[in-house]
């Protein structure tokens, strides 16, 4: 948990990639993809029940360790529209709870853009914190500060041989993208042409690590050579 | 002779115009094919052993011609099965014999393979992973439902693997459906022919299966290659593993004789020793490269060419083990150590096929262990002694996938199924509880959340006679599913090299492709490449006249066999021996002697020094490079929690090299057999082993499905990562079926948990330290190895990040 100074506010980031704002005492997370494995186990692929429950004791720790008041979700919070109706008894318990005792908002996503039930909350296309933007996908062109999802963004490193890949925040002036929260959710590089095409060119990269915020820029060339970090690690060993 | 004389004129005419004679093992068996029984021939390469496989079923047709399919021929090798149906087709045209032989591989073109079922050859050879798709098939019922004999081939290459596994389920099957099914294993020279003689039979039954015997063949004649230097004098290297002092000898060498094959073992040592070679090609000889990272295309060109004779040198690793019948290759080079008897003995069983001409060999070591390796392999095949196999319980992932093969050909009682799968070997001690719960993986993911009943795959199907359940699929979707995704062979996530043009070079694993960076030059396919760019799935690369990096591969390695090792260390302390090593290797045991300790065999010696400001502990177990690797894990660990302050460790086949701050003053606390209660289930856990084992498990058992060549992942993610999987898993199931398989993996290939227990085991009895103030003899090539691991445990991943901002930070400050 480290502070984070962003758009004129006092945030924490957080080690699982999520966001607090400290005099809303907001919880911010991007892309539970929640019954992410019922749907695959509907086509046949049948992955452990336990993504949503996973994902949900994860929220739940933080809500307790943060105080948390409100929490949004950036959208994509279930993999698909049919995933509210596959919830698993535990897991809707879980959520009811959190419906129950904190404020609870959804932005819908391109994943499920109609959501069936909202557990206590209410859904919205957009939303303002304190002349924040809460988006699913940032808006391309748009000004002022913007915190969205949808892209996972991952990190993913080359140190003296070791490969090490982590979920990171992606900043472009006063717009961040947050990485997946969800147990079950995949990565695209944090480099990618296709976030800084709708973020606007990207300054940096950031995760917590060790009760630090690391930031590692995103050097010029990155765009064109997707092993640029590699590059710069190991000129040095 | 009564049973020599059974063999038809027409055959006996064959064998002469041909200037053979029928051998003894051939004679036994076809006397094996005419009294119905299995049988396992266990002969050297040359004896004509598969000729001796496929005479009862030739000479059977030949006597009583009959419709449908008579005989399978199952290969570990697509290019096997291909190879032995050329040569099967020669004495078929030649006697006459009205026999029709086709292949089926997962390359055969589907309006063949749907001929081949409709109107099915006499005689078909395939591969473990095709026959198991064929009996997924509801037709297979009748296909098969006169089959006589299944003849089961290179049987000492992959029965004790998952391919076996897989394999044994297919032959409990395949003899469900046809009852009279004559099983045939054909085995290079093993050490147990027992083991083998039980895989093979049904319901284990080792008196059932006739032990044929080829004849021994001549000696080899095996050489070790020792370097000379201008004054003559021999210098064996201190360290390394790569004989390149050899390359210009084997150069002379393969120009004096007619084909040579050169074996490394590994793909990185193949294609540095073909490098080598290449510097002194003077003559640019044509000789060539063949392993398992290079191009399907690029393998084939190189293995016709060797067919056709057009190849005076071959510079290959395991994968081109397997026996293949290049003819005329007269020589065959070891490259480093052999490693164990039996797979020396097999390569060179490459050289020569003709039985009773010895083949030649030379061994080249690659440092003075190696060479105590080598010696020890060329006694330990004068002796006649061959590595021991070890057969384990049959793997929960491979029966999952066969069970769904059998739902897909028809509905099936869960009882009979129980039965006949226990009558594979590996599977004989299966108990109705983990059947029970295989099955209810396969119908619902068998999770305790019972969470996908609608999605289940399989569904009720009544009562059989026996009162048993019956299950079938519930959805045809399920049966495409499991014939798309089924197979053995997990790979690494892999990048094609290729050039900008598009052509391919082979693949490279990705952990490999994501050290390299732009610019960066590596030894690949023959060829010095530059590595101009990534693209999704493509590594793309130029040629280049700069020197190279050469690749590194990951992977489980061969280790040293424990026959091997026993006679290496016998070597240490047996002066008698010392007088037939060379006078560097002689003078490097006495210097041992004097200033440190030789041990006894029984013994674990463990010296500790100081050298260049930090502490070293060497301890010469001699258990082989992966019980060493897993030992150094658990070790430093243990130095780290005394407070020791662990630097890194090195193993070796022969020895584990650990260095820290502190210096180890007790070893025996640090081998103490706890260490496998303690910290054993802690480092397996939190290491990428279990999820490398996962990953596997979690495929074969249909769990995820893999890539298929073709569907390339976009730039976003399409599939999710079977880590992430894992790690659910692993907090809300922990006992779950397929993480007990990955556990069962990991203990068993990953780790060498076995001999690393037995190492523990005796170490408290048999531990000798001494504390030496300076490097010992023994200790140099322990020391200069490849392959160091520094130690990253617990939040290393978080230091790693932590030191590449550091240097991106300073990287980008500078600009």
């Amino acid at each position: 948990m480290v502070p984070l100074s962003f758009a004129g506010r006092d945030f924490i980031a957080t080690r699982e990639g999520a966001l607090f704002c400290t005099d809303s005492r907001a919880l911010i997370v991007a892309d539970l993809h929640l019954e992410k494995a019922s749907w695959y186990a509907r086509m046949g692929q049948l992955l452990p029940p336990y993504d949503s429950l996973a994902t949900l004791d994860r929220i739940e720790q933080l809500a307790d360790r943060l105080d948390a008041a409100a929490l949004w979700c950036l959208g994509d919070n279930f993999h698909d529209v049919g995933g509210p109706a596959r919830l698993p008894a535990g897991a809707r318990a879980r959520l009811e709870r959190l419906g129950r005792r904190l404020d609870l908002h959804w932005i819908v996503g391109n994943h499920d853009p109609q959501l069936t039930e909202t557990f206590g909350g209410s859904a919205h296309e957009e939303a303002w914190l304190g002349g924040i933007a809460l988006r699913h996908i940032a808006r391309r062109g748009a000004r002022g500060a913007e915190l969205s999802g949808h892209f996972h963004p991952k990190l993913r490193l080359s140190v003296r041989g070791h490969r090490v890949a982590r979920p990171c925040f992606v900043r472009a002036g006063d717009r961040i993208v947050l990485p997946a929260f969800g147990s079950l959710t995949g990565g695209m590089a944090a480099f990618d042409p296709a976030i800084a095409d709708a973020l606007g060119p990207i300054e940096a990269a950031m995760i917590v690590v060790s009760g630090r915020l690391l930031t590692f820029p995103n050097a010029p060339a990155a765009l064109s050579r997707p092993h640029a970090m590699a590059q710069c690690a190991g000129r040095s060993t | 002779m009564s049973e020599n004389s059974s063999l038809p004129q027409r055959f006996t005419d064959w064998f002469a115009t041909r200037g053979w004679r029928l051998r003894d093992h051939q004679a036994a068996m076809l006397a094996a094919g005419r009294a119905g029984e299995h049988a396992l021939l266990v002969a050297a390469t040359g004896a004509g052993k598969t000729l001796a496989g496929f005479l009862p079923s030739l000479v059977d047709l030949a006597e009583a011609p009959a419709k449908g399919l008579h005989t399978l021929y199952i290969s570990p090798l697509k290019a096997l099965a291909v190879d032995v149906q050329r040569n099967l087709l020669t004495p078929i045209a030649e006697i006459g014999l009205d026999i029709r032989v086709e292949a089926r591989s997962g390359d055969t073109p589907a309006d063949r393979k749907a001929r081949q079922k409709s109107n099915p050859p006499h005689i078909l050879n395939t591969t473990p992973e095709s026959l198991s798709l064929l009996l997924s098939h509801p037709d297979s019922l009748t296909l098969f439902a006169g089959l006589r004999t299944v003849v089961v081939d290179e049987i000492h290459a992959f029965a004790d693997g998952k391919r076996g596994d897989l394999l044994s389920l297919s032959l409990a099957r395949l003899q469900r459906i046809a009852p009279h099914l004559r099983r045939v294993g054909l085995s290079a020279t093993i050490a147990d022919p027992d083991l083998y003689r039980a895989w093979l039979a049904p319901d284990g039954d080792i008196d059932a299966v006739r032990l044929v015997a080829g004849d021994p063949g001549a000696e080899p004649e095996i050489d070790i290659l020792l370097p000379t230097a201008e004054d003559g004098v021999v210098r064996v290297p201190w360290s390394g593993h790569s004989g390149s002092y050899a390359a210009e000898p084997v150069m002379r060498l393969i120009e004096a004789n007619r084909t040579t094959l050169v074996f490394c073992n590994t793909r990185s040592l193949a294609e540095l020793t073909f490098q080598e070679l290449w510097k002194h090609n003077d003559q640019a000889l044509p000789i060539g490269v063949h392993h398992g990272s290079l191009a399907r295309e690029a393998r084939r060109k190189v293995e016709a060419a060797m067919a056709r004779g057009d190849l005076r040198a071959l510079v290959a690793t395991a994968s081109l083990d397997l026996g293949v019948d290049w003819g005329a290759v007269d020589l065959v080079v070891q490259m480093g150590a052999p490693k164990g008897s039996s797979r020396l003995l097999q390569r060179i069983g490459r050289a020569n096929h003709r039985l009773d001409e010895a083949s030649r060999a030379l061994v080249v070591p690659g440092n003075r262990f190696e060479y105590l390796e080598a010696r020890a392999a060329l006694d330990a095949v004068e002796a006649g002694e061959r590595d021991p196999d070890q057969f384990h319980p049959g793997s929960l992932d491979v029966l999952a996938q066969h069970i769904m093969a059998c739902a897909c050909a028809a509905p099936f009682s869960e009882a009979a199924l129980l039965d006949e799968v226990r009558g594979a070997m590996p599977y004989s001690g299966l108990t109705a509880e983990e059947f029970g719960r295989v099955l209810g993986f396969i119908r619902d993911g068998g999770y305790a959340l019972k969470a996908y009943d609608r999605f289940r795959r399989l569904a009720p199907d009544g009562t059989a006679p026996d009162g048993s359940p019956m299950w079938r699929v519930s959805h045809p979707r399920f049966v495409t599913q499991h014939r798309m995704n089924a197979g053995i062979i997990v790979d690494a996530p892999l990048l094609t090299v290729r050039f900008n043009n598009g052509r391919q070079l082979g693949t490279v694993e990705e952990f490999f492709a994501s050290t390299l960076s732009l610019g960066d030059t590596f030894f690949f396919s023959g060829l010095s490449l530059e590595v101009v760019g990534i693209k999704d799935t493509d590594l793309i690369v130029k040629a280049t006249s700069r020197p190279a990096r050469i690749p590194t591969y990951v992977g489980a390695r061969m280790a040293l066999t424990t026959n091997l090792a026993g006679r290496v260390r016998e070597f240490l302390c047996d002066r008698d021996q010392w007088p037939r090593f060379p006078d560097d290797v002689r003078e490097w045991l006495e210097a041992q002697d004097r200033r440190s300790v030789l041990p006894q065999p029984g013994q674990l010696l463990v010296e500790t020094f100081p050298r260049d400001g930090s502490h070293y502990m060497v301890a010469y177990p001699f258990e082989g490079w992966n019980a060493h690797q897993s030992l150094g894990m658990l070790v430093t660990r243990r130095m780290e929690t005394q407070g020791l302050q662990p630097l890194g460790f090195q193993a070796s086949d022969y020895a584990l090299v650990c260095h820290s701050i502190v210096p180890v003053t007790d070893p025996a606390s640090l081998f103490s057999a706890d260490i496998l209660a303690d910290e054993f289930v802690d480092w397996v856990e939190g290491s990428a082993l279990l999820k490398r084992a996962f990953r596997e498990v979690a495929v074969i058992g249909g769990l995820v499905e893999r890539h298929h060549p073709g569907r390339r992942k976009s730039g976003k993610q399409v599939t999710f990562s079977t880590d992430l999987i894992y790690d659910v898993l692993r907090k809300y199931e922990p006992d779950h079926l397929l993480l007990k398989a990955a556990w069962a993996d990991a203990r068993r290939r990953l780790t060498d948990v076995g001999r690393l227990g037995d190492l523990l085991d005796r170490a408290a009895d048999t531990m000798l330290h001494v504390t030496l103030d300076r490097v010992s003899p023994l200790a140099v090539p322990a020391l200069i190895m490849i392959g160091r691991e520094s130690v990253a445990q617990g939040a290393a991943d978080d230091a790693l990040f932590e030191e590449a901002e550091t240097i991106a930070q300073e990287a980008m400050a500078q600009s």
